[in-house]
């Protein structure tokens, strides 16, 4: 059980996050917090013709919203805005959803390590908060993003 | 003459085990694991004993109180008014009626905030709180200031999460006009010296509140040796049930302060001109009160009693002890709150690991404790963490348990190595 959430992809992503950093003169961020524990995240994006071509994060949270935040930049690099759309909604499908449904979702690729997310509800804000401030940043809203 | 040796031997006869059976909750298994709760700050579980006072009431004398003829009407009016004497006891109060039945410490805390916080406080003026308050004693003062322009000062801790009385002492000044302030930390543990803050304001004429929420599960709570103004505390923190709570106001006060909320039993007479209100302290106690929840308070008390307080305490500063030398044994871990003395908490972070993880592998071993900010953020800020990992003992806690929370923390790294 343990070892479903804790799988070895998302404890390397937290000992050595990608694109954790700041991004520079970044074109679209957004700061999310989740008042539940605290977790901080920023997340910075740059779009060139409709297409995700920088996206880095940083902030402070558990293993799993700091792997989370890491997957999903590497995920979400040269994706399309419709392919952003669509990831966010399977990745909340797997994380919340029915098992078939998770199962059925196309093309998640390696999210599929946060699966065992599901089994713990109490968890699912923290894989979920750096994937709602990613959103907010794409467009642009003020304020700060969080799971609510 | 008989009383005390009774109790004595009662104290040199504590038995954990014995303790245990009292609590049904604890007899079961959590992820295939014995459940050790170690959550007690949050919430204390409840003994056999309030349980079955809160059942019996409400399958043998539930009515409602001090309004009706009948024989139910009476039996619950003097449960509840029993109840009330039994506080009093609790906290040596100098009369019945400086106990004000409320929900818990929160709403205590906003009681006198909202009523006598608006007759006395005024643009300028300053309340005193500390940088370890719960957010229950920061946010009804920030409501308070912020309705009043007036100022909310915060008195400074030390590194150990002590309280640094000389700085309190002096930011006492000609426009402050309560001390509000915790007697010991949820988050670190910290008993402050209550009766010298006290003795400070009052030498100025500054009233003192007491968030006694998580002291009066360690109990006894004198509040007339303490000499505090006012003293706020939960029953759900001390074994009882949940909603159920006490403002322990001094008389002169209370019958000062306006009234909370309007409605039944607050009032002597209605007309559509002119409301007189009841006496205190009914006067704050509108609509029906929580009945069921008195009752299993008193049985609470009563409870704790008769185990021995003195015993109850030498067990809880045991385990503290015990916890707190297994744990600083432990790679990486850094304990936070050393202040002394401090109380039945133990909190602390790992080098490297989030307090949530901690939480969630250690859940997995049916242990049971809390991490986040606890409801302390600006203290958390102070320290400079965004959260941390806190176990917290009560009667019925072990030695063998705190040594299965120290091999589940060990167990923490490995699982994300």
């Amino acid at each position: 059980m343990l070892e479903d959430l804790y799988q070895q992809v998302i404890l390397d992503h937290n000992r050595a996050p990608r694109n954790f950093r700041k991004m520079e003169r970044a074109p679209h961020h957004a700061e999310g917090y989740n008042p539940l524990c605290g977790d901080r995240v920023t997340v910075y994006v740059r779009l060139a013709d409709d297409t995700v071509t920088d996206i880095t994060f940083e902030g402070s949270g558990c293993a799993i919203s700091k792997a989370s935040a890491s997957l999903m930049t590497e995920v979400l690099k040269g994706k399309r805005r419709s392919e952003v759309d669509a990831l966010f909604e399977g990745f909340h499908t797997l994380v919340t959803g029915r098992e078939a449904a998770a199962a059925a979702e196309p093309d998640l690729g390696k999210l599929r390590v946060f699966a065992g997310v599901r089994e713990f509800p109490m968890r699912v804000k923290c894989a979920t908060l750096a994937w709602h401030t990613m959103r907010a940043a794409l467009e642009d809203r003020a304020g700060v993003a969080t799971t609510e | 003459m008989t009383g005390q040796p009774r109790q004595a031997e009662r104290a040199s006869v504590f038995d954990v085990e014995t303790v245990r059976r009292d609590f049904p909750i604890l007899h079961q298994t959590v992820h295939g694991k014995p459940l050790i709760y170690l959550d007690n700050a949050a919430t204390t579980q409840k003994p056999r004993a309030v349980i079955d006072a809160v059942a019996n009431y409400y399958a043998r004398d539930n009515s409602n109180v001090h309004r009706g003829l009948h024989e139910l009407s009476a039996r619950a009016t003097e449960a509840y008014e029993d109840g009330r004497r039994t506080m009093q006891r609790f906290l040596n109060a100098a009369s019945a009626r400086e106990i004000v039945f409320v929900r818990g410490t929160t709403e205590a805390i906003n009681l006198v905030a909202g009523t006598w916080g608006r007759r006395n406080v005024g643009p300028g003026d300053e309340i005193l709180i500390t940088a370890m308050e719960h957010h229950s004693n920061i946010v009804p003062w920030q409501l308070l200031c912020e309705e009043k322009e007036a100022h909310l000062r915060v008195a400074p801790i030390d590194d150990a999460g002590a309280l640094r009385l000389d700085v309190l002492e002096s930011m006492i000044g000609p426009r402050t006009r309560m001390i509000s302030l915790v007697h010991q930390s949820n988050s670190l543990g910290t008993i402050n010296p209550v009766a010298e803050v006290v003795a400070m304001a009052h030498a100025r004429g500054v009233p003192v509140l007491l968030d006694g929420a998580q002291a009066a599960a360690h109990g006894p709570i004198d509040v007339q040796a303490l000499g505090c103004d006012f003293y706020a505390l939960s029953g759900h923190k001390m074994y009882g049930p949940t909603g159920i709570g006490v403002l322990y106001g001094k008389l002169a006060h209370l019958e000062a302060m306006p009234p909370y909320q309007g409605g039944g039993e607050m009032i002597s007479s209605v007309t559509f001109e002119k409301t007189t209100y009841n006496k205190v302290p009914h006067k704050f106690e509108a609509g029906t009160p929580d009945i069921g929840g008195v009752v299993g308070l008193a049985a609470a008390v009563k409870y704790v009693d008769a185990l021995g307080r003195d015993a109850c305490s030498a067990h809880e500063d045991e385990l503290l002890q015990h916890a707190t030398e297994r744990l600083s044994r432990i790679d990486g871990l850094t304990l936070v709150g050393t202040a002394v003395p401090k109380a039945s908490v133990v909190s602390f972070v790992l080098e490297g690991i989030h307090p949530h993880d901690i939480g969630t592998i250690l859940d997995q071993d049916g242990i049971a404790i809390r991490a986040g900010h606890h409801c302390t953020q600006p203290l958390m800020d102070r320290l400079g963490l965004p959260a941390t990992a806190r176990a917290s003992f009560a009667v019925y806690n072990t030695h063998d348990e705190i040594d299965a929370l120290a091999a589940g923390i060990e167990r923490v790294a490995a699982v994300l190595s």
